[in-house]
């Protein structure tokens, strides 16, 4: 993948790596060439690999004292908080874990449609972090039944029910997921060796997902192919991953803020009632990071075309590349889009807000509205704006503006000031 | 960079009002000068002790707290009980166990490693002996209720008559900050209840706030040393983020770019 | 670049690089201890046990702390030739007096110290223990006295809380 032919300065180095050329695959990774606009919106690729080894790791170690049984996971998960040395800090580091995760895959996302990244010639590494994106919901929601609490159960109960929408064979599906009549043990134990596989599955896809992104290199900021290696790049070592590091460490503040001070906050009350079958809790509500894709399903009156929906919702994003007609990579150079962006982040808030409340009166309204707007957005918008925006400018590399004489353009990092120059 | 703190400022003074966001259409609680909040929160002990008092001798005859054990009376972060008060307060709980070698189930004294005594046998007990209505398990209550502590402070206290209209059956009492107004725990909580060993007055305030004390302590055993080793994590990660910035200025400086 | 300039560049590597690893080693050792036993596990120290019923010869085995643990009536000649073995002929020379403080009683825990399995009771060429992992005998004192074996079976805290109950730990 490298330009040039990496050879080891030691004997045993070159030994080695004739039979197994892993320092070859080492330089390439230090040496990769970077574009140097990247702004603290790529660092999120960082800290997702973060995120993703904090989880795998915290949850080894939970699993060390977890039981996967109906009768004692609750338990179990109470032994863990107060008797298993730290094991309220790792149950807590996981738990928030996969909210910090989630933040920072919405941001990885907005931060690839504000720039264009899935557009040609990333189209693939799109879609691989789409299946990424599904199995982390996957995986989530496993991992949010395994405690066994309320909340647990009737959303293990609702989220399996989606499949009894589909006609003929629905409820037999059903009933293989839970391996009975309703959720119970046999649930919970696949449950937890699901939940447990699912995250090396991630793994690697990340590998195959920072493979396919080194063929055609970084995206950037202005959204034009750079050279590599050229001056309009850096090596990724030292100065991708010092400024990685930065990132990642405000990250990690924010991230340990949750779990020192509101490990609970968020989290469901209700998850610290132990599974009744008997009694459903008043308000069934998904964590956060799903509560969009929820009120997506719950604005649509019809069963099966509800679920139709939510999945079509998150589909539709793998669809995205050849969706988006416009030849310009970058939202800085797309006025049009770019307003059409900010009200499509809206519209997910909105979706998210409306879904954490009772699906009625008002509320309702807005999520179908809301819903309605969000296919419009992928469906007809953006197919259309390619064809009708005007454009501005694109430079031809990312020093160009530099020499050019106007000083701030190099980055494009801040656009409002871009717009200013215009 | 400015962007991204501006960001980052956003999400860190979000983080407070997030409870709101979730209380958005609640009553308003009763709440008090808790002293186990904020960044160096730490629990009163003598509140703690006065809690456990009141639970003993008010709640513990139908609410069980299968997850403590007297042991934890002891530890340290609690009611930090000396070793040898947790071995008398054990050692007053008669604690069935066995088999013995003919087979047969026995009652001894407790130890210090024998969980809480629970005043029912099982769900069901419980539920016969309170006209079917199961008095919750209290070791994570605090945790499983909404309004948190403040909710558990306010209920305690929030017993009423019924406003006109509303007809009460037998057995179930009104309280204005339960889900519904309607309870089937009575009022259990009366000035001068108890006679506290430290001598403080048992008002229904004073032994509202001392149990629900003990029972966010039940919850959250390891409240303290997660506040302190949460203040030593990020002072740590500041001071870790400023060296790794003006490392990163330098590296950066070797090109003219700007980061 | 001139020299001291390079030295304090170095200076601020060399310090965040130093502070970055005391942060990791913080971070790992939570990761490590709680393999450790938990606090429930401490808490189980002691097991009580009824030998009342128990005549001279015999032997039964009770679980403490998960392992089993032996405690056997001697008999008057089994005491008098656990007295009468010379030091010199241990392996590990500890007295009969020293391992059973009441002769008539020997509570030991009931592993082998060689690689952790449990002996067979009145077997092997001691007329002790003997133990079918790696063939180590054991003598009617729970030394050891010919195999692969290290040292002499454990002897655990214990005390009569009365004449006939036995409190280990």
């Amino acid at each position: 993948m490298s330009d040039h032919e990496y050879t080891p300065k030691s004997n045993f180095g070159k030994w080695f790596n004739d039979r197994l050329p892993l320092l070859t695959l080492a330089n390439h990774l230090t040496d990769y060439p970077t574009p140097k606009n990247l702004n603290y919106w790529w660092t999120f690729g960082g800290i997702l690999t973060f995120c993703l080894v904090t989880q795998i790791v915290t949850g080894l170690v939970l699993a060390m004292h977890y039981i996967a049984h109906a009768d004692m996971a609750f338990d179990s998960v109470e032994h863990i908080m107060r008797d298993v040395n730290y094991g309220w800090l790792i149950r807590y580091i996981h738990a928030n874990g996969a909210s910090m995760f989630f933040l920072a895959v919405y941001i990885h996302i907005f931060r690839s449609l504000f720039y264009g990244s899935y557009k040609a010639p990333r189209e693939i590494i799109w879609i691989i972090g789409i299946i990424i994106y599904l199995l982390m919901m996957a995986a989530a929601f496993m991992g949010y039944v395994l405690p066994w609490g309320q909340m647990s159960f009737w959303g293990a109960t609702v989220i399996t029910n989606l499949f009894s929408a589909i006609p003929l064979v629905g409820e037999g599906i059903v009933t293989w997921l839970w391996g009975g009549y309703s959720v119970d043990n046999p649930t919970l134990t696949r449950f937890f060796t699901l939940h447990y596989l699912i995250p090396f599955l991630i793994l690697g896809l990340v590998v195959l997902h920072i493979w396919a992104l080194h063929v055609p290199g970084n995206n950037n900021p202005i959204g034009i192919d750079v050279k590599k290696p050229s001056k309009d790049t850096v090596p990724f070592h030292p100065y991708i991953v010092i400024k990685d590091a930065f990132a990642l460490l405000m990250f990690m503040i924010v991230f340990a803020f949750f779990v020192f001070y509101t490990p609970n906050i968020l989290g469901h009350a209700d998850n610290y009632i132990e599974a009744n079958p008997l009694v459903t809790p008043a308000h069934i509500v998904p964590e956060w990071y799903l509560l969009p894709f929820y009120a997506i399903l719950r604005s649509v009156p019809d069963k099966l075309m509800g679920v139709i929906a939510m999945l079509s919702a998150i589909f539709i994003l793998a669809a995205l590349p050849w969706l988006d007609t416009s030849k310009i990579r970058s939202a800085v150079f797309r006025p049009l889009y770019r307003q059409f962006y900010w009200i499509l982040v809206a519209d997910v808030l909105i979706l998210g807000y409306v879904g954490a409340m009772p699906a009625e009166g008002l509320y309702l309204l807005i999520a179908r509205v809301a819903t309605a707007y969000y296919f419009l957005h992928f469906l007809v918008i953006l197919p259309i704006l390619g064809f009708k925006e005007r454009t501005l400018p694109v430079p031809l590399s990312i020093t160009e503006p530099v020499l050019g004489g106007s000083s701030n353009l190099a980055a494009a990092r801040d656009d409002s000031r871009l717009e200013k120059l215009k | 960079m400015k962007k991204f703190l501006k960001l980052f400022f956003y999400i860190f003074f979000l983080i407070p009002f997030l409870p709101q966001v979730h209380a958005a259409e609640k009553v308003e609680y009763l709440t008090t000068n808790w002293s186990f909040k904020g960044l160096f929160g730490k629990f009163d002990r003598s509140a703690l002790q006065r809690g456990y008092h009141v639970y003993t001798e008010v709640c513990s005859s139908c609410h069980s707290m299968k997850y403590l054990s007297y042991r934890n009376l002891a530890q340290e972060g609690g009611p930090e009980f000396t070793e040898a008060e947790a071995k008398a307060i054990a050692a007053s709980f008669e604690v069935t166990d066995g088999p013995n070698s003919d087979g047969e189930m026995f009652t001894r004294p407790g130890k210090l490693s024998d969980k809480f005594v629970m005043p029912y046998e099982n769900v069901k007990a419980a539920q016969a002996a309170n006209g079917g209505a199961y008095p919750p398990d209290m070791s994570v209550l605090v945790k499983a209720r909404g309004g948190g502590v403040d909710y558990i402070y306010s209920l305690l206290q929030g017993y009423e008559d019924p406003p006109p209209g509303v007809t009460l059956d037998d057995g179930v009492y009104y309280n204005k900050y339960m889900y519904g107004n309607k309870i089937k725990m009575a009022n259990q909580l009366s000035d001068g209840l108890i006679e506290y060993s430290d001598g403080t007055k048992a008002t229904v305030e004073q032994m509202s706030k001392d149990v629900t004390t003990f029972l966010m302590w039940a919850a959250e055993p390891h409240l303290e040393s997660r506040h302190k080793m949460g203040f030593k994590a990020i002072v740590y990660l500041i001071i870790l983020t400023i060296l790794v910035y003006f490392s990163m200025k330098r590296i950066w400086s070797r090109i003219e770019t700007k980061v | 670049m001139s020299k001291k300039k390079t030295e304090r560049r170095d200076f601020l590597f060399t310090a965040t690089a130093a502070v970055g690893a005391v942060g990791v080693g913080a971070t790992v050792w939570p990761m490590i201890d709680q393999m450790n036993p938990d606090a429930s596990v401490k808490a189980l120290a002691s097991t009580e046990v009824d030998v009342s019923s128990m005549n001279p010869g015999k032997t039964i085995t009770v679980l403490w702390r998960g392992k089993p643990v032996f405690i056997r009536r001697r008999t008057q000649d089994e005491i008098n030739e656990a007295k009468a073995v010379k030091l010199k002929d241990l392996k590990h020379p500890e007295k009969d007096e020293d391992r059973a403080k009441n002769p008539e009683w020997l509570v030991m825990l009931g592993v082998c110290t060689h690689l952790g399995c449990v002996p067979l009771d009145q077997k092997g060429d001691y007329n002790g223990w003997f133990c079918p992992c790696h063939g180590s005998h054991y003598d009617i004192s729970g030394r050891i006295r010919k195999g692969p074996a290290p040292t002499n079976m454990e002897i655990p805290k214990y005390e009569f809380v009365n004449a006939n109950t036995i409190k280990i730990g």
